[in-house]
Order: structure tokens, then C-alpha cells, then sequence
């Protein structure tokens, strides 16, 4: 399957040799490039419920093609949503069905990151965004 | 000056968990396990594994043997006497479940349970699921802004309408000892049935359910350094011969046929199907590494470690320690700070703390909270454990601010 450009930026840039400051600083700045979503969007009706930390999401679909939009109220929260987005973005809905979430974050070198609470909860927002495109 | 752990040598995990680079702070939530319990276990299944109180054989008369000798540490543990008996269950969580579904019938719609805001799940869910089954009312005593639970309001909410008393000995979230003995002094004098929650408190220091004067008091085998899988509940005689039995199945029956049975008595008639005997079995020598300590240095150094943490959290900006830490644990938020990402960065520095609500939303939520992060202390951990978190904190806060 061809990723999306920016998958392969998130691939250029996170890889398992990094210290975890470096880590850290790099899922800060993915978090922080997260277009904002206005406190109107922060909706009950946009939350994922089953997160640890608040976390919301909108999609639209162009041509076919899903845009999704997200927010949270955790720095690093929103730096592993941004590199989820990363992934997405672009997808049509068959494609989006097949996203492998530990998959990805795997070649991210990001799987201890993933704690069993994080991981349901990026469960939730790739279940939500299945949800919203299905 | 560095506070070194006689015992640290004793938990053969502690020192593994080192050399994998964590630092485990989350002795609130399931502590390391001594060598003793270790080698207990292990001979158990290296020397004849068999079940308990049915066979006739040898294996079978010594499991047994074991078995009931656990039983009798335990209560000398909590200073039973002859006072009541001590009944094995699956975890604390199961013992408050046999309580609530096996006292169900003492109550009439509209009698009052009374429990307080800092309670955990554990003791909070099987209640509130009984009053909604038997259309009972939950009360919850107020909590003081040090973190104890308020027994002038205490007085007043509870009346001759309560039926029973459920509140914990030491808050899993706050670290604060609850004034049980004068709560349990109140609901008596209304005739009401009181159920201890010690699975915090009974890991620190050495209680008398004599001296506390409840009908129940339970806690879990794990987080006094036991095996998991093992609940304990010491009840008083009068108290157990008023709950009914709740599971059935072997061993608990004295007599039945197809269309009708009877039942033991406690403590077996509570203790359907074959029990987690390896893991009574390491109770009991878990019980006896635990015995055979100098209870005075345990608590003394147990406090010097807690107010060295308290104090180090205390020093840092934007700090916010969650009530009024007695001992054991300390919870708290840093201003500004998601919690969340505190415990990201805490865990990509190897070191082990909690992080969330605790099993205890209400309380967290009352206090406006979305989370805290918690760290707590076994008798193992040492001033290097805390300076290894001190560390991590500051590093932690130095990336995120």
C-alpha cells in the first residue's frame, strides 16, 4: 500500500535509535503542527471516549479521500494523534479499514511508547475515524 | 544522608527490575515479592501439588495443613483471637462482592448504606449495585480538605436508618489513615454492620480488628507482598453467621441432593470450589518474612522515606501534593502539567509510578482533577529509588515547560 507524504516524513524522522528527549522534543513538535481546532469543535460529540487523556477528532471526505482533524489536551497525546493522522490522512475508507495501528507505530519504533491505556485509546481514535468514514 | 533498606536484599525483583533500568514506585498498586514467598511456592509444586480438605492421602493432608496454617497467620496477623474467623477469597474485590451480595437480605428499601468520598471502586461499586438492587440509599461521608474523612459530618449522617458502615483504613490515593475506630464506634451505636477496607492500611504497620471493633475488615494477599489471586476477610462470628452463602460449589456444602442442599458454615461454606492454594500457601510464608521483621524499624524507616518524598515534591514549583500524606504514597499535580505526559515522560526514564484516577473517579473528580500521578513505597525502596525519581521529574518538567 502507498503511504501518504507525510507517513513517509514520520518515518524519516522517528526511528527506534533516538534517545527518548530526543523522542519526546520530536512528538511535541508533531503535536504542535496539528492545525487547532476551536473550543466550538471540542465537543462531547467529537470526543473519543476510552482515552486516558481528552482527545477529539473530526473528518471530512474530499474526492473520496479522508481528511481528518484532531485535538488534545496532552502534548504527547497529541504528538502520537499527529503521527496516527500522519497515516490516515489521504485514505479512502478501504484503505482505512486496513491500517495496522501497531503495525505503524512499530516502524516508528514507537511500541514502548504505546503502554496498554495509550494503546486502547489510539484504538479508540482509529476506531472513531473507521466510524466516521463507514 | 542516604536511607538504605535492610531489606531491599530480601525482594529479588527489585533488583532485577534495576538492572532492566525501572525504578518501581507502584507498591500501592501490587508489591515485589520476598524470596520466601518464592521458595514456598516453588516447593509446593516441586514436592506434591493436591487439593485441600477432600483427600484422604498424604499430599493431600499436608496441602491441607499448610493451607490452614495460613489461615491461622492471618488472623494472628490481624490479632483475630477467638474473636471471628478468617475466610480466603479470590482478591480483596471478591471479598466485598461476597459481603454485598451475602448481606442483601439484611436490608429493606430505604435503609442507608454509608460509605465515604475516598473510597475505591472496590468499595464503592458492589455497594452502590446493592442499594440500586434493593432501592437502598448510599450515603457518602464528606472528605476533609487534609484528606480524612470528616467524622463531625459523620455524626450527623449517620443514623439509626444505616444499616451498615463500609469505609477504608488508609486512602489508596491520599495516604491518609481514616479515624475507623471512632467511625466504627458511630455505625455501631446505630446497630449497624462495619466492613474495613485495609488493603492499604494492612500493609502498614500492624492493626487489631479487636481493637478497631469491626464486624469485617478485608484486604488483598498482593499488596502486602503476597501472591495475587488471594483476598482475605476476617469476620467477627456474629457478623459471618448473617451472610448468606453467595457461591456454590464443592466443598462449601454439607449435604444436597438434586432439588435441595445445605451448607458449611464459615470459613468454608464460603470458599466454593477448589481455592488459589499455591498462593495461600506463599501468604503464609509471605506472613512469616513479614513476622520475623523488627516492626518498629520497618515503620520508622517507612516514615523517614515518606517524608523525604513528601518534602522533595513539596521543594518543586508548581507542585500540588493531593491532601495531607500520612504515609506510604504520595499523589500529586504540577500546575500547567497534563498528567498524562508527566507519566509519558516518568516511563521513558524507567521509572515506575501511577498515573490516572486511581480505581477512585469520584474522588478525583471531586477534587476537579482529570488524574494524578502517584508514587508509592514498598520496604524495599530506598533514597536512591527517590532520587532516581527526582531526576526524572525534573527532567520531565524541564522538556515540558
Amino acid at each position: 500500500m502507498s503511504l501518504p507524504s507525510d507517513a513517509h516524513a514520520a518515518l524519516e524522522t522517528f526511528n527506534g535509535s533516538l534517545s527518548w528527549e530526543q523522542r519526546a522534543r520530536l512528538l511535541m513538535q508533531w503535536g504542535d503542527r496539528l492545525p487547532p481546532m476551536s473550543d466550538e469543535e471540542k465537543t462531547d460529540e467529537h470526543r473519543v471516549d476510552g482515552c486516558e487523556s481528552k482527545v477529539w477528532l473530526m473528518g471530512d471526505v474530499i474526492d473520496g479521500h479522508w481528511q481528518f482533524r484532531a485535538a488534545s489536551d496532552a502534548r504527547l497525546i497529541r504528538g502520537l494523534v499527529a503521527l496516527l493522522l500522519a497515516r490516515v490522512n489521504g485514505l479512502s475508507l478501504q484503505e482505512l479499514q486496513q491500517v495496522d495501528l501497531v503495525e505503524w507505530f512499530t516502524q516508528l519504533g514507537l511500541t514502548r511508547q504505546l503502554s496498554p491505556s495509550r494503546s486502547n485509546g489510539l484504538n479508540a481514535v482509529l476506531q472513531k475515524m473507521r466510524q466516521l468514514a463507514g | 544522608m542516604p536511607l538504605i533498606s535492610p531489606w531491599r536484599a530480601d525482594f529479588p525483583a527489585i533488583d532485577a527490575l534495576q538492572r532492566q533500568g525501572q525504578t518501581y514506585l507502584d507498591s500501592a498498586a501490587t508489591a515485589q515479592k520476598p524470596q520466601a514467598l518464592i521458595d514456598a511456592t516453588v516447593h509446593y509444586y516441586a514436592n506434591g501439588a493436591a487439593n485441600v480438605h477432600r483427600a484422604q492421602h498424604l499430599p493431600g493432608a499436608m496441602a491441607t495443613q499448610a493451607f490452614e496454617d495460613t489461615r491461622r497467620k492471618a488472623g494472628e496477623w490481624l490479632n483475630a483471637g477467638a474473636s471471628g474467623q478468617i475466610v480466603f477469597t479470590h482478591g480483596a474485590t471478591s471479598a466485598f462482592n461476597l459481603l454485598a451480595y451475602g448481606l442483601e437480605h439484611v436490608f429493606q428499601a430505604g435503609d442507608e448504606i454509608v460509605i465515604s468520598a475516598l473510597e475505591h471502586h472496590a468499595n464503592l461499586l458492589p455497594w452502590q449495585q446493592l442499594a440500586l438492587r434493593r432501592d437502598l440509599k448510599l450515603v457518602v461521608l464528606p472528605v476533609t480538605e487534609a484528606g480524612v474523612i470528616d467524622v463531625e459530618a459523620a455524626a450527623e449522617l449517620i443514623t439509626p436508618g444505616t444499616r451498615l458502615l463500609a469505609v477504608s483504613q488508609l486512602s489508596n490515593v491520599l495516604g491518609t489513615w481514616q479515624p475507623v475506630r471512632q467511625l466504627v464506634a458511630l455505625a455501631q451505636a446505630q446497630g449497624a454492620l462495619t466492613v474495613i477496607d485495609g488493603a492499604q492500611g494492612v500493609v502498614h504497620g500492624r492493626h487489631d480488628v479487636q481493637d478497631i471493633g469491626c464486624d469485617f475488615y478485608v484486604f488483598s494477599s498482593h499488596k502486602l507482598y503476597g501472591p495475587d489471586g488471594v483476598g482475605v476477610l476476617f469476620g467477627r462470628h456474629q457478623a459471618l453467621a448473617q451472610l448468606q452463602h453467595w457461591q456454590f460449589g464443592g466443598e462449601m456444602v454439607l449435604q444436597t441432593g438434586y432439588q435441595t442442599a445445605t451448607f458449611r458454615p464459615a470459613p468454608l461454606g464460603f470458599e466454593a470450589g477448589t481455592p488459589p492454594i499455591s498462593a495461600v500457601i506463599g501468604l503464609g510464608a509471605t506472613l512469616d518474612y513479614l513476622n520475623a521483621l523488627n516492626q518498629s524499624a520497618v515503620a520508622e524507616y517507612e516514615a523517614r522515606l515518606h517524608e523525604r518524598l513528601r518534602a522533595g515534591l513539596m521543594l518543586r514549583d508548581g507542585v500540588r501534593v493531593l491532601g495531607d500524606p500520612h504515609v506510604a504514597l504520595v499523589s500529586f499535580i504540577v500546575e500547567g502539567v497534563h498528567n498524562a505526559d508527566l507519566a509519558h515522560l516518568l516511563t521513558e526514564q524507567g521509572v515506575a509510578v501511577r498515573a490516572g484516577h486511581h480505581c477512585a473517579i469520584p474522588l478525583i473528580s471531586g477534587l476537579g482533577l482529570s488524574g494524578a500521578i502517584r508514587v508509592s513505597l514498598g520496604l524495599y525502596n530506598d533514597s536512591d529509588d527517590l532520587e532516581r525519581f527526582f531526576i526524572a521529574l525534573d527532567q520531565a518538567l524541564e522538556l515540558l515547560r
